[in-house]
């Protein structure tokens, strides 16, 4: 079981997902530079957060020409398990390979924190080993994490159990006070349609040791070898 | 030959950033603002010296990396 951490330039959480994968969940863990043209054999890829090429122009933009991202294509076409963590989910919906776009968060500030976000669908290799209904606190770290889809694409989405993590209140309801960004629907993760490409608002990998305030995070990347074990690589 | 590309947040999409500057010059003052959206352009030189091929390789641009289709649309000019 190997991961395969991708390094944009900007890219900041790429030390703690090689961390997580590694140290915590015990996989074998590979940084790839975002100039090489392979993922070193890896079985999962994770796109980082942090804050790619500067996040000019608009976050994930210039990160989706990156060379790197043809190989990420590939694998994913082939069914291959990948996440984009924050800014990786920006990198995710610029490139296409999920629906959707991230805008300014509706209250304009950079929010940093931690959130409550339940599990909506386990069948995806990133949710694999978690409990439907089951209640995650995660940190956020974002200012553009404010999920936008036109209201055809939502109800796909919705229809199609493409919804994998939805931010709740204290109460565990997908209120709009357990919403820290506007996002519609309350939505904090989403999958694509053949379910191995998952984005994720919130950073799992910082809150993998309760050292870091929670290890509900652990659960993500755990989540990948019992997939994978189970033959969910598509 | 210069190119204009006009990006802006679809009528759909809400604009926080707009809605705070109209919030702003409201408290200055100004009632009669209803709305505010921001958006931004970018000026690009060009070598082409054929208007037209030039509007249809920035609006490729555009459509490329400039704006995103999904949230955005834009508006290519093209000065002399």
């Amino acid at each position: 079981m190997k991961f395969a951490v991708v390094v944009f330039p900007g890219s900041n959480s790429d030390v703690d997902a090689y961390y997580a994968a590694s140290r915590v969940v015990g996989a074998e863990a590979v940084l790839v530079w975002h100039k090489d043209t392979d993922l070193a054999g890896a079985d999962a890829v994770i796109l980082p957060g942090g804050f790619a090429h500067g996040d000019y122009l608009r976050t994930g933009a210039i990160a989706r020409f990156s060379p790197i991202m043809g190989p990420v294509k590939a694998f994913a076409d082939r069914g291959g398990p990948v996440i984009g963590i924050c800014n990786g989910f920006q990198v995710l919906l610029e490139a296409g390979m999920l629906p959707g776009a991230m805008v300014r968060n509706r209250g304009i500030k950079f929010v940093s924190g931690h959130v409550r976000v339940r599990v909506e669908q386990t069948d995806t290799p990133f949710s694999a080993a978690c409990s439907t209904g089951q209640v995650l606190r995660l940190p956020i770290a974002h200012g553009e994490g404010n999920y936008f889809a036109d209201p055809d694409v939502l109800a796909d989405l919705e229809a199609h159990r493409q919804v994998v993590f939805r931010y709740v209140d204290e109460q565990g309801q997908p209120s709009a006070s357990g919403n820290p960004n506007g996002s519609l629907n309350n939505i904090a993760g989403l999958c694509n349609r053949g379910r191995n490409v998952v984005g994720l608002m919130p950073h799992p990998e910082r809150a993998c040791e309760a050292a870091l305030g929670s290890d509900d995070g652990r659960v993500v990347l755990a989540s990948v070898g019992l997939a994978l074990a189970a033959g969910g690589r598509g | 030959m210069r190119a204009r590309v006009y990006v802006t947040l679809k009528p759909s999409v809400f604009d926080p950033q707009g809605r705070v500057v109209a919030d702003a010059l409201l408290s200055l003052g100004y009632e009669d603002v209803q709305d505010v959206r921001q958006g931004k352009f970018f000026d690009l030189e060009l070598s082409d010296t054929n208007p037209e091929a030039a509007k249809a390789r920035v609006t490729e641009m555009a459509d490329k990396l400039l704006a995103n289709p999904v949230i955005e649309s834009y508006r290519v000019e093209v000065l002399a």
